[in-house]
């Protein structure tokens, strides 16, 4: 069966509970390509790759691998059959070596030592032959990003992977990073290994990929050849319907400074210097982007300039005020002096588990009135604000009872962005807007940030998605290794040197 | 993932009800194992724990205990700490008030000492809980842990203080002399005087005291701001400190709250039944407490319902180790264990069985809704 | 001096005896903690542990016998553990706290119905029990020290040993391997299903002639101290459990004792010191010791 295809799938379906996440799913991907499957959250592409590894039985169909029916039941059968994974989240163990990590389910018999030896000719090997260069003895917790997932890509190679599943590797990759992948892939190509790639970025499908399959719903909507295709094409097979992809954006007119961080350093474990030295100003009327790779810095600057974590150095002025470490600011003072803030993580800050929908309209300003009289809770207030807010929004479903987690993540992100921008902040401090929202909301939420910015607020956008910073941002500061390392005005930013930048090489 | 898949009513209603089922199933199977019959020791029980005046005082005199404790363990479970403590903080919340009504006996006028004396129930237990409270705030010390060492501690200090410090003189046993000024009213008393006949029991006004409580926690919990930002801590506490929470400083308030409420089982034993200080009037209520708390699902109604079973199953036990000497307190202990582990950790047990119907129904709807 | 050198070697000798049931608990705890699973339950089965061993030694007339029960019944609560928090995925403190309580009712239950001797099982003839060998130890004890070492040699040496980490740091790299998360876990507990029931033995019928109430004493809580304080590695775990039985050896001897200036040292405060010291370990720690990453969090694949 030489030409038969590296993987096939007949109609795969997967049920989870009462949701249907694959619906007859089929596709056929040739030995030796790189093939894109793309969707929006949610469209179940995830899911039915997960399927191909072994990771979810599938209620339905068949997966054929090399032209031959298999039967996959966990990752070892999927290893088995010569499938490899790598996952969006890491799959590592941060506390062992790269050699540890490498060897883990593969181990050859119980002692340890022989495989270790084992392992450490292979990678070399490997190093040889794809360029994957990595230190196995170092501490995979300690490992760049970029690192880390090289030390994935060698996981599925040591065991013998000839189709190589990768899910979104290149959220957390510079453009530099990004560039390096695809030369790996090429390198895997040119050896006859199949690779799918699982994606939302468009942008990158278009470049790297030969085929594409489009999925909606659980469904596979479509299948192009790349060079047939476009972004916009595949924009509106994704979401079935016109995408402007572009926002339409009046130049702005910054006013009085909002908010001012001098020289704002975080010290982290053993040392670390987690922010060094970043000063950064806000003005109302303004919307100031912060580019950079997820771990740079990030975090930590919003957690700052919310209050939520004291920095070890620096200061800090809004309203009127100034903080200056260690005594610094608490978010509830934050909040008073007019400073609202969207978490990057809304699971982690930004929502209770078993607070219903209404209770988190009002987290934060739980102790004001109206929410609060008396010393007692009001909450007709509190359901009256949360109706207010899935109204302006369009949260669905209208419902302030239900439990927030059971809405979904988009409507979740759509309830803490109604949150905090009804407060009518002078400052409004923004993490991954659109994280887990469907591509149609997106531009509601993009349009609704400018429209604060017109209504004179300044706002501070994180984002590890390059394309929305250089959407939204009037100017653009970038974030290396917890330094400001550029800055550039949002009209003249391009994303070459951007991408720069954002690894660290100041031109 | 905590998906409500089952409508409201079933899950706070039926769920709870059906691990407590199990529980006591079990429990059954225990009794057969000792040589007694299941069937007569539940008629034993209800009989012994309803079937008298003197056996419903006796009961609600326990079940007093039960609400105390159960109250502490859910308003900590409330902000995600679990207190283990209830024995030491109970044991010494009556230290407290012995103390306090020892003091007072001369000549203060009840209206006052009985206050006083509640007073410092309440702000022994409270201590005795908060130092554990601020070692895992500030310093990530297990709470679990600690509050289990420190039952044993108290336990310890107690037998010292009984034996060499307040033991009265003459006496043969570890007890203090009697106090009559902070004397809380016993309940059967007061009928009897209203002209209802009625058997004597320990019963007394405690009782009143707890289900104000229960009030108190209902309201504190859910109806003020401090309450929201005591649920917000135990949901995440991340999030807790993004609303403003300040989480070291709230847990050991927390903490405070928490051990006051099990300090009152002193106000109950000490105040209420012995009028005097003694050793092990606080013995198995800790537990208890913490069985109770989950029963009722860490809320104020359901662990009145859950401490009035075990009032009854603790007095129903006396009286039927009389005729069934296998059965002993520490059957009780037994079931506690059992109520624990299938009310807290086996909660979701009997989930599966529960929600086959609903998803039948769901299915049968969903492919008319896809067409 | 030689009054000095036997005063060591007493006070030596009496350390690695308290000690004992402590290191047993602490390498069984360290098993399971480290593969994930909280256990608040040494205790628990310790206790029963001592229970059974104490009844079948009373029945049979066998310490091995006795032993074998012990470790069958210890090794029934650890199931019992996994099956609420591993199966079901239930909090794993408060299923280890049922464990205890449960055990410590059980027992009493079973014993007073069982035996005619209240709330304890009869007292053993030394041939059902485990007497010191010569040398003045006991062979649980040599079976305690050797399990250090055994667990030191697992946990680093062996495959077993990597991926019972593994799936305490991060279980999803163990189902990405294909391996089963719940199975490894599963063994992890028994591991320690059988450590505590040789230490409950020692209780029962090597360190004392039967099983009272609640003879543990609270000794599965500081165990886990120690293994916390050991920062779950078996030397420094070790290391926690002989500070332990050192307080406790010097303790028994400060009895009766009067100390210039303070008077006699009350006995329940000797009683009391195990527990303090607890606590004083516990809040003293310098940093915080890190657990295993995924510990306390039930393992649900991610959709």
């Amino acid at each position: 069966m030489a030409d038969a295809p590296a993987l096939e799938l007949r109609g795969i379906e997967k049920f989870f509970g009462p949701v249907h996440a694959n619906r007859g799913v089929s596709l056929s991907i040739p030995r030796g390509a790189i093939a894109g499957i793309i969707g929006e959250n949610g469209a179940g592409k995830s899911t039915v790759m997960s399927i191909v590894y072994g990771l979810y039985a599938p209620d339905g169909g068949e997966i054929l691998i090399d032209g031959a029916p298999v039967k996959i039941g966990s990752p070892r059968d999927a290893i088995a059959k010569g499938v490899g994974m790598v996952h969006q989240h890491f799959m590592l163990v941060d506390t062992f070596t790269v050699l540890e990590n490498v060897i883990l389910g593969a181990e050859a018999g119980g002692m340890l030592k022989p495989s270790l030896a084992k392992a450490r000719g292979e990678l070399k090997r490997l190093e040889r032959e794809y360029g994957l260069k990595v230190d196995p003895d170092a501490l995979v917790g300690t490992l760049p990003v970029g690192e880390q997932q090289r030390v994935e890509i060698l996981k599925a190679l040591y065991r013998g992977a000839r189709i190589l599943i990768l899910d979104e590797p290149t959220a957390v990759l510079t453009p530099q990073e990004t560039d390096q992948l695809f030369r790996i892939l090429q390198a895997l190509k040119g050896k006859g290994t199949t690779v799918i790639l699982i994606s939302h970025k468009l942008r990158e499908i278009m470049a790297v990929t030969d085929l594409v399959y489009v999925m909606r719903h659980g469904q596979v909507v479509a299948e192009r050849n790349t060079a047939d295709t476009s972004r916009e094409d595949l924009a509106e097979l994704m979401v079935g319907r016109k995408v402007r992809l572009d926002l339409d954006k009046a130049p702005a007119n910054p006013a009085a400074v909002a908010l001012s961080a001098d020289k704002i350093g975080v010290r982290g474990k053993g040392g670390v210097a987690l922010l060094d030295n970043v000063s950064l100003t806000l003005r109302a009327g303004e919307i100031v982007g912060i580019a950079g790779v997820s771990g740079n810095g990030q975090t930590e600057l919003l957690e700052v300039l919310s209050g939520i974590r004291a920095p070890s150095s620096g200061t800090l002025s809004v309203g009127g005020k100034t903080f200056a470490a260690p005594r610094f600011a608490t978010p509830a003072q934050m909040r008073v002096l007019g400073v609202a803030h969207v978490p990057e993580d809304r699971h982690r800050y930004g929502m209770c588990a078993g607070f219903t929908a209404s209770e988190t309209s009002v987290l934060g300003i739980q102790r004001d009135a109206p929410f609060a009289q008396r010393g007692l809770t009001n909450y007709g207030a509190m359901t009256q604000h949360c109706d207010v807010l899935m109204e302006r929004y369009d949260v669905r479903p209208r419902r302030p009872q239900q439990l927030a987690i059971n809405f979904s993540g988009g409507n979740q992100q759509k309830l803490v962005l109604a949150r905090e921008t009804d407060q009518e902040p002078k400052v409004l401090l923004v993490g991954q807007p659109t994280r887990g929202v469907d591509i149609g909301a997106i531009a509601f939420i993009h349009r609704q940030l400018v429209a604060l910015r017109d209504g004179g607020a300044a706002i501070l956008v994180v984002s590890v998605e390059l394309d929305e910073v250089m959407a939204l941002a009037d100017r653009i500061l970038v974030l290396y290794g917890g330094r400001i390392v550029g800055e550039v005005a949002g009209g003249r930013a391009d994303e070459r040197t951007l991408g720069l930048m954002m690894a660290g090489a100041t031109a | 993932m905590s998906a409500r898949k089952l409508p409201l009513w079933v899950d706070i209603g039926v769920l709870p009800v059906a691990n407590v089922l199990i529980a006591l199933l079990i429990a059954g199977l225990v009794v057969l194992a000792v040589g007694a019959s299941p069937l007569d020791a539940v008629k034993g029980m209800i009989d012994g724990a309803l079937g008298s005046s003197e056996g419903i005082g006796y009961m609600l005199y326990y079940t007093t205990d039960y609400i105390f404790t159960g109250l502490a363990v859910a308003v900590a479970f409330h902000a995600g700490l679990f207190n283990i403590g209830g024995e030491g903080q109970a044991y010494l919340g009556g230290l407290g008030a012995g103390l306090a009504a020892l003091a007072l006996d001369h000549g203060v006028s009840p209206a006052l000492a009985i206050p006083l004396a509640i007073a410092a129930a309440a702000a022994v237990g409270a201590l005795w809980a908060a130092i554990p409270g601020y070692l895992q705030a500030y310093r990530g010390s297990h709470i679990v842990i600690t509050t289990i060492m420190f039952n044993f501690i108290a336990s310890a200090l107690m037998v010292y203080l009984m034996v060499n410090v307040l033991i009265a003189p003459g006496s043969m046993s570890p007890e203090s002399r009697e106090f009559t000024a902070a004397n809380i009213p016993v309940i059967s008393d007061i009928l009897t005087h209203w002209g209802y006949a009625v058997d004597t029991s320990p019963l007394n006004l405690s009782f009143v005291l707890a289900i104000a409580c229960c009030f108190v926690v209902w309201i504190v919990i859910w109806h003020t701001p401090f309450g929201y930002e005591v649920r917000a801590m135990g949901f995440n506490p991340n999030a807790a400190v993004y609303a403003g929470v300040n989480p070291k400083r709230l847990t050991v308030i927390v903490m405070c709250f928490s051990g006051a409420l099990a300090g009152l089982v002193g106000v109950n034993e000490i105040l209420g039944v012995h009028h005097r200080l003694l050793l092990d009037f606080a013995g198995g209520y800790g537990f208890g407490g913490i069985a109770v708390a989950l029963m009722g699902r860490n809320h104020p109604l359901g662990i009145v319902l859950a401490a009035l079973l075990f009032g009854i199953l603790q007095q129903g036990g006396t009286e039927l180790s009389f005729d069934m000497p296998q059965i002993t307190r520490d059957m009780v202990v037994a079931i506690q264990g059992l109520v624990i582990l299938f009310s807290g950790a086996l909660a979701n047990l009997p989930r599966p069985l529960l929600e086959a119907p609903f998803h039948w129904l769901a299915r049968r709807r969903t492919p008319a809704e896809e067409a | 001096m030689a009054d000095l050198a036997a005063l060591i070697l007493a006070t030596f000798a009496a350390t690695l005896r308290v000690a004992t049931p402590l290191i047993l608990c602490a390498m069984g705890g360290l098993f399971s903690e480290r593969s994930g699973v909280i256990d608040v339950g040494l205790e628990g089965k310790m206790l029963a542990a001592a229970f059974a061993a104490a009844t079948v030694a009373a029945l049979t007339g066998s310490p091995w016998a006795g032993l074998a029960a012990a470790i069958c019944v210890a090794c029934f609560m650890a199931l019992l553990h996994g099956f609420a928090t591993i199966t079901h995925r239930g909090n794993q403190v408060v299923s280890g706290v049922a464990v205890n309580i449960l055990a410590s009712g059980l027992t009493v239950v079973f014993a007073t119905a069982w035996f005619s001797s209240g709330d304890r099982t009869p007292p053993l003839a030394d041939s059902a029990r485990f007497m010191p060998l010569p040398g003045g130890f006991n062979l649980l004890t040599y079976v305690a020290l050797a399990s250090v070492a055994a667990t030191w040699w697992v946990v680093t040496r062996t495959r077993f040993g990597l991926r019972l980490r593994a799936v305490g740091e991060a279980p999803a790299a163990i189902d990405a391997a294909g391996i089963s998360v719940t199975w490894l876990r599963y063994r992890a507990l028994l591991i320690c299903g059988v450590l505590t029931g040789i230490a409950g033995t020692y209780l029962s019928i090597a360190q004392n002639a039967n099983f009272s109430r609640d003879m543990s004493a609270g000794q599965g809580y500081i165990a886990l101290a120690a293994l916390i304080f050991g920062k779950w590695r078996p030397v420094g775990a070790f290391g926690a459990c002989l500070i332990f039985g050192l307080l406790d050896a010097v303790a028994i001897r400060l009895q009766g004792v009067a100390i210039p200036h303070v008077g006699e040292v009350p006995v329940q405060l000797i009683q009391a010191l195990p527990y303090v010291l607890t606590v004083v370990l516990l809040a003293g720690l310098i940093g915080k010791a890190i657990a295993p990453k995924a510990i306390g969090v039930p393992y649900e694949k991610e959709h």
